[in-house]
């Protein structure tokens, strides 16, 4: 008993120290369940259709109708911005999944054996890497058609590699560990090696980076969108938002291009702020 | 030492039989490890002891195959109830390791993973080699626990290795090791991490388990009187080679015959007898590079079961601090 009463200031502190050392995991994590949130209850937060042209009431300043404004074909700006935000963040988290099971496995099994494997898989990553990542991702659409498909398999035949070469420098630091040789003393198979003591070892590197990779995946998807390659119109989405909106900037339209754009700006730092926070939350204590 | 019942059993758990290995380095091959032979009966703890750098960790490292890359066996053979480990890419080895050898490492905070509970450790290879489920797994967790001394074991079953202090961890190694119920226990150093105190805790756990279980120690250290403790073989080993052993180690430690022993016997404080200067060894073995590339000549007998390794004197001479400081 004594001992749980005495522990308990420590223990205190030790929540104060996280909470504090830790406030952009929070800001992070309440902008993106905003944003989320937003895009979830997009049929709740407004009357309109994003897709439903009303030409009577085109390019409209703030009304009482449409609180936003009206974009050229005379859709609901608000509406559009909310389902738009549906679109991308849901195609971003998906495609951050395939890229990082493919590429922490690959790494895991490069760093763990070493040997000709790991060497040609590298080899395979350095020209993948080779390449900047958007001429890359884009030629792979432009080659497989526009549409969510090609979308997700180009960013998943691209951003694997830097799973794979994070996850792989992780697991060499912690092959060489005693841990890993007091494992092999103990006759266990090296896929259970793998699995139990060498991936959750790793594995935090891994979610922090696919934190920051979803930003990259707006990034993409929304760029995509802008040149026309991504996401097919009438689909809601940020990146053609702006594209769209850009015409009418001469005219002075600036919010059809800046919602967007802000959009993409808040929703990026949010989870940038989750990917800080949780580097220093997971980190593994020794 | 602990008594036993002398030649009730000379059955030979391990024998290590003329080892060489050889490292290569830029290129070239050295010589690491020559002409090293020795055994390990059931039920008995021997000690290799020697400096750092003279090949006692590499020597188990070679039983256990954790050599590095570009480390390997030439020649020789390490048998295990009389069958190679080294045969057919060491595939026998693999089917013994945990169940019938299992090695403690020197330094239990880096030889735990620091992300799995203690229990499911402890239990890691018995998982591997039994169909235990989980809660069964537990409760062997729990008992060994007992076994090796930690208190309050079924709520210490859950703890994260950074929970624990060094003592225990080295504890939580040691019931791993004990887990599939091994003939053999390979230590390395296993109390040099650890405080004086819990050194003494340690060794008694161990002595306490070799007569409980009736398993075979062979017990690597640099610490002459952690040997005198526990073993009752011993095996003296400097720059590579084994210079004196002998299956009954209260023989060495009265009459040493070779002067690196002696040597080593005399860099040990003493708290009975007249205070005098302590001696000590001036001079670490050379270093791999430059050690000699001649092969190990063969050991001569002493008397049954105590050899040692010819030397000339020269050699040995700047090995002594003696009184010349002063």
């Amino acid at each position: 008993m004594s001992t749980s009463v005495s522990l308990r200031p420590h223990v205190m502190s030790r929540i104060r120290e996280f909470r504090v050392n830790n406030f952009r995991l929070y800001l992070g994590i309440f902008i993106i369940f905003v944003v989320i949130a937003m895009a979830a209850l997009a049929s709740h937060l407004t009357k309109f259709d994003p897709i439903s042209q009303d030409l009577l009431s085109t390019l409209q300043d703030v009304t009482a109708k449409h609180f936003l404004g009206t974009d050229n074909l005379g859709r609901d700006v608000w509406s559009r911005l909310l389902y738009g935000g549906r679109t991308d963040l849901f195609l971003a988290s998906i495609a951050v999944l395939a890229p990082f099971v493919i590429g922490t496995v690959i790494g895991a099994i490069c760093g763990y054996f070493s040997g000709w494997v790991d060497t040609l898989v590298m080899r395979i990553a350095d020209v993948v890497v080779a390449f900047p990542f958007y001429v890359l991702v884009i030629s792979l659409v432009f080659i497989l058609g526009n549409g969510v498909g090609s979308i997700f398999i180009a960013i998943s035949l691209v951003s694997w590699v830097a799973y794979a070469r994070i996850v792989r420098a992780e697991t060499m630091i912690v092959r060489s560990k005693e841990f890993i040789e007091a494992a092999q003393t103990g006759g266990i198979s090296n896929q259970k090696i793998i699995t139990l003591h060498v991936l959750p070892n790793v594995i935090t590197q891994a979610i922090v980076y696919a934190m920051s990779d979803i930003v990259l995946n707006i990034g993409v998807i929304v760029t995509l969108s802008y040149f026309g390659l991504g996401i097919v119109p009438p689909t809601p989405d940020w990146g053609r938002m702006i594209a769209e909106g850009q015409q009418f900037l001469a005219g002075g339209y600036y919010a059809l291009t800046i919602l967007p754009a802000l959009a993409v700006v808040i929703t990026s730092l949010g989870l940038s702020f989750i990917g800080d926070g949780l580097a220093v939350a997971l980190r593994v204590k020794r | 030492m602990i008594p036993m019942n002398s030649g009730a059993s000379t059955r030979k758990v391990l024998e290590v039989e003329g080892l060489q290995i050889v490292a290569r380095i830029a290129g070239h091959d050295y010589i690491a490890i020559d002409n090293i032979s020795f055994s390990v009966a059931q039920g008995r703890a021997r000690g290799l002891v020697g400096e750092s750098g003279s090949g006692k960790s590499l020597t188990l490292r070679a039983i256990m195959g954790l050599l590095p890359a570009n480390v390997r066996v030439t020649s020789g053979a390490i048998k295990f109830q009389g069958q190679d480990l080294l045969a057919e890419g060491g595939k026998y080895r693999k089917s013994v390791l945990g169940t019938g050898i299992s090695m403690v490492f020197q330094e239990p905070s880096v030889a735990l993973n620091p992300v799995m509970k203690i229990g499911k450790q402890i239990t890691d290879s018995l998982m591997q080699h039994s169909d235990l489920n989980r809660k069964q797994a537990r409760e062997r967790a729990i008992d060994l626990m007992d076994q090796v001394g930690i208190r309050e074991a079924n709520k210490r079953v859950d703890d994260f290795p950074f929970q624990l202090s060094g003592g225990m961890k080295q504890r939580v190694m040691i019931a791993a090791a004990l887990a599939c119920g091994p003939e053999l226990i390979l230590c390395d150093e296993p109390t040099t991490a650890l405080d004086v105190t819990i050194q003494a805790q340690i060794i008694e756990l161990f002595k306490k388990l070799r007569s409980e279980l009736k398993v075979s120690l062979l017990y690597v250290t640099h610490d002459i009187g952690v040997v005198a403790e526990l073993c009752d073989a011993i095996s003296v080993m400097y720059s590579g080679r084994i210079v004196e052993q002998a299956d009954d180690i209260s023989k060495v430690f009265s009459h040493p015959h070779h002067p690196y022993t002696k040597a080593l016997l005399s860099a040990i404080p003493r708290i009975d007898g007249p205070i005098q200067r302590l001696k000590g060894l001036d001079n670490t073995g050379p270093s791999l590079t430059q050690r000699s590339q001649e092969l190990a000549p063969p050991m001569t007998n002493v008397e049954p079961g105590w050899q040692i390794a010819p030397f000339e004197f020269a050699d040995l001479d700047d090995l002594w601090s003696a009184s010349s400081h002063e």
